[in-house]
């Protein structure tokens, strides 16, 4: 044997046990803009990490909960890392379809992470879920039309200030309504905004005893309030606007104010997609009368590693990647701060650049120290959760209250007529899965 | 002597026709221009019609993200082997329950139809079991293997009308010729029901291109078609439309050309037997 033929034989020797070696990872994940960014930035993560290869599937949110619950459900083992949100984690932590997260590395840094979000991805004092991005929810206003009818927007408002003000701004006839808010029926749609404000009028889903609490004069005012200011100040058809409809419907200057998540500011307030960039205020989620609870609204994209899962250390290895301080830097560096993933590290909000570059930066983060999803409403509740009541059966409940309210949004039933088929059928379902004895 | 039909009521048919053509296709023609825009553009109130800065940046972005062609190939051994082997079982079993048919054979169309009825989620978790212990997930195969058995009632159903219509008279004058069983379903009963079969072929090859239930469940990253490359542009949170509305169109159009040329053949073999 010559040596030439020695070496190629020994070069692909290598080639081989190195193709043994590598491995790749399966993720699942949305279809959102930071979640887009991190698959452009993914070669930062391969070329630190040369043996591990990954594979994306990426779903509209719907199509992946449905997919990745069979998948873990059944222990299918399709995916290595799974994108799920704080609604999941503690539910499926709890069932022991997810491995816990304890080998991010010593440079992680887990008390950097805003202790209402870690509180939320934890279960029994473990971090079961990294935080990719997190969000609260705030009031986004127009400061023009605010200025144009003598109104100013208070730091902290109030309902009643709000509802004033939507009826003052609104003119139908040039097409500008004083108030954007969710109407399409889903736990995560319209029940979504309506379980964050009812926390902040004073109601709760259920008593201690899992009874649920539709029959209850908070529920009565939340659901009035609502659809008699969206009938003054609401645009038409507004029981299919969604978070899309309301974010396309404000940032062609249609809404004098909408109220969602954190995570529009940084769409409406930019300048390619929106045509009221310069002209957007924020302030905190509204209180009702002498209560001081802001809705408790808190939501997280994270990654977690499913427990059927063959290669667990590569991808605590990627979490780590995509969920540290140098992944933002990564970010900030290729696409300005105003594109890092908000509302997770409390070292974000600290830093000069990005609070100069993000105008929302500040109020999002009082949003978001401002929520408590252990106790989200002022009266004792058995669950914990803010805009939605993390037990399984929530999906389910919640979709087919929404379509009650959503229909009452519609002028289809009234508000009682929506309060009471939603008491009935969350007492029925309740009942059936066990909690009401 | 030919029906007269007068040149006004010619005229009124025919605008009505374009009409709901055109009302028909509107959603179609809607998402292509649409992928020519900006996302700003694509929900701007009111929207533009034909007259905006025409762009092909959403193309550009959406190849440059996902790999369309590997989703194309998938969608195409899919779509095209469990059709082919839906029709492989569909013919002898269509002649036998058209040409042979026992006491049940009615109950047993019955039935393969009921199938058809009941929601595809209500199964998903056993199906899904299945394949995990074959090791069918997320592979071509498998996903071929589901269509077929989900297309298999319609196939046959739609066989089984066709045979219905050929004269049972001619069947049996090949048999007195001397053709053996084989020989009288590949020679002679096969070319009469061409069109049936085609239109079938076509029919259900447009419907394994579209199923988007068990290809979205059963598929990760190997196996995905083009519903997933689809569904991997929809956002609840954040417009997308102009990207979403590209995806579409690359997606549908390999179908949609398929559609156009066979659209006679599609037809013929709708309309088969309909005028005696």
């Amino acid at each position: 044997m010559t040596l030439k033929s020695a070496m190629l034989g020994m070069a692909s020797m290598l080639v081989i046990a190195s193709a043994v070696h590598a491995e790749t990872l399966t993720i699942a994940t949305v279809n959102n803009g930071d979640m887009i960014r991190m698959q452009k930035l993914t070669d930062d993560f391969t070329a630190k990490n040369p043996d591990i290869t990954i594979e994306w599937v990426t779903l509209e949110e719907n199509s992946l909960r449905q997919k990745v619950t069979t998948d873990i459900a059944t222990k299918g083992g399709q995916f290595d890392i799974m994108t799920i949100g704080n609604y999941e984690v503690p539910i499926w932590a709890k069932q022991g379809w997810l491995l816990p997260l304890d080998g991010l590395g010593a440079d992680y840094d887990v008390d950097d992470l805003l202790p209402a979000i870690r509180q939320s991805v934890s279960y029994d004092g473990k971090l079961y879920a990294a935080p990719f991005y997190g969000e609260s929810a705030m009031v986004m206003y127009r400061t023009d039309l605010f200025d144009k009818a003598g109104l100013k927007m208070p730091d902290n408002p109030k309902w009643d200030f709000i509802a004033d003000a939507a009826r003052k701004i609104t003119d139908k006839s040039a097409g500008i309504y004083g108030i954007c808010l969710r109407g399409k029926a889903g736990w995560g749609e319209n029940m979504a905004f309506l379980s964050a404000a009812a926390n902040s009028f004073g109601a709760r889903w259920f008593d201690e005893n899992w009874q649920p609490q539709f029959d209850q004069p908070e529920w009565k005012n939340t659901i009035e309030f609502y659809v008699s200011l969206m009938k003054d100040a609401g645009p038409p058809g507004a029981s299919s606007n969604g978070f899309n409809e309301n974010l396309a419907l404000f940032q062609s200057g249609k809404c004098g104010m909408w109220m969602d998540a954190t995570v529009a500011a940084s769409f409406v307030s930019d300048p390619k997609a929106s045509s009221v960039a310069g002209n957007v205020g924020y302030a905190l989620f509204p209180t009702s009368g002498d209560l001081d609870n802001h809705g408790n609204w808190l939501w997280a994209w994270n990654l977690a590693v499913p427990a059927g899962t063959t290669k667990a250390d590569a991808a605590q290895k990627f979490i780590s990647w995509a969920t540290s301080k140098a992944y933002t830097e990564l970010v900030a560096g290729k696409e300005g701060w105003a594109n890092v993933p908000p509302g997770t590290r409390t070292s974000l909000y600290k830093n000069a650049e990005y609070l100069k570059e993000a105008a929302f930066a500040a109020k999002t983060l009082e949003a978001m120290d401002a929520a408590d999803t252990g106790h989200p409403t002022v009266k004792p509740v058995p669950y914990t959760g803010g805009q939605f009541v993390s037990i399984p059966e929530f999906q389910g409940i919640g979709t087919a209250v929404g379509q009650q309210f959503s229909a009452a949004l519609a002028g289809q039933r009234s508000v009682d007529d929506a309060l009471k088929a939603a008491q009935d059928l969350t007492v029925r379902e309740m009942t059936k899965a066990g909690y009401i004895k | 002597m030919a029906r007269h039909v007068s040149t006004r009521r010619r005229w009124f048919v025919t605008v009505i026709a374009w009409a709901i053509g055109l009302l028909m296709f509107f959603p179609i023609l809607w998402t292509f221009i649409t992928s020519f825009k900006t996302e700003g553009e694509a929900v701007a109130s009111p929207p533009s019609f034909l007259f905006f800065q025409w762009t092909l940046e959403n193309y550009v972005e959406v190849q440059r993200r996902s790999d369309y062609f590997r989703h194309f190939s998938n969608s195409v051994f899919i779509s095209f082997g469990s059709t082919l082997i839906g029709l492989v079982i569909a013919v002898p079993a269509a002649w036998a329950m058209a040409f042979q048919p026992g006491k049940h054979t009615k109950d047993l169309l019955m039935w393969m139809l009921s199938t058809k009825m009941m929601p595809a989620v209500g199964v998903l978790v056993p199906i899904y079991l299945i394949f995990r212990d074959l090791g069918l997930l997320d592979s071509r195969v498998g996903l071929t293997v589901i269509l077929t058995l989900i297309d298999l009632p319609i196939i046959i159903w739609m066989l089984y009308t066709y045979f219905k219509e050929i004269p049972v008279d001619i069947l049996e004058a090949a048999r007195m010729d001397g053709a053996g069983l084989w020989n009288e379903i590949l020679y002679v009963l096969t070319p009469m029901a061409v069109p049936g079969i085609a239109s079938t072929l076509l029919l259900n090859i447009i419907l394994a291109w579209n199923e988007a239930f068990w290809t979205l469940n059963l598929s990760a990253a190997k196996a995905a078609p083009l519903t997933t490359f689809i569904a991997s542009y929809s956002s609840p949170e954040g417009l997308f439309y102009a990207k979403l509305s590209a995806a579409s169109t690359m997606a549908i159009a390999p179908i949609l050309i398929l559609g156009w040329f066979s659209q006679k053949q599609l037809v013929r073999g709708l309309t088969f037997g309909a005028v005696k």
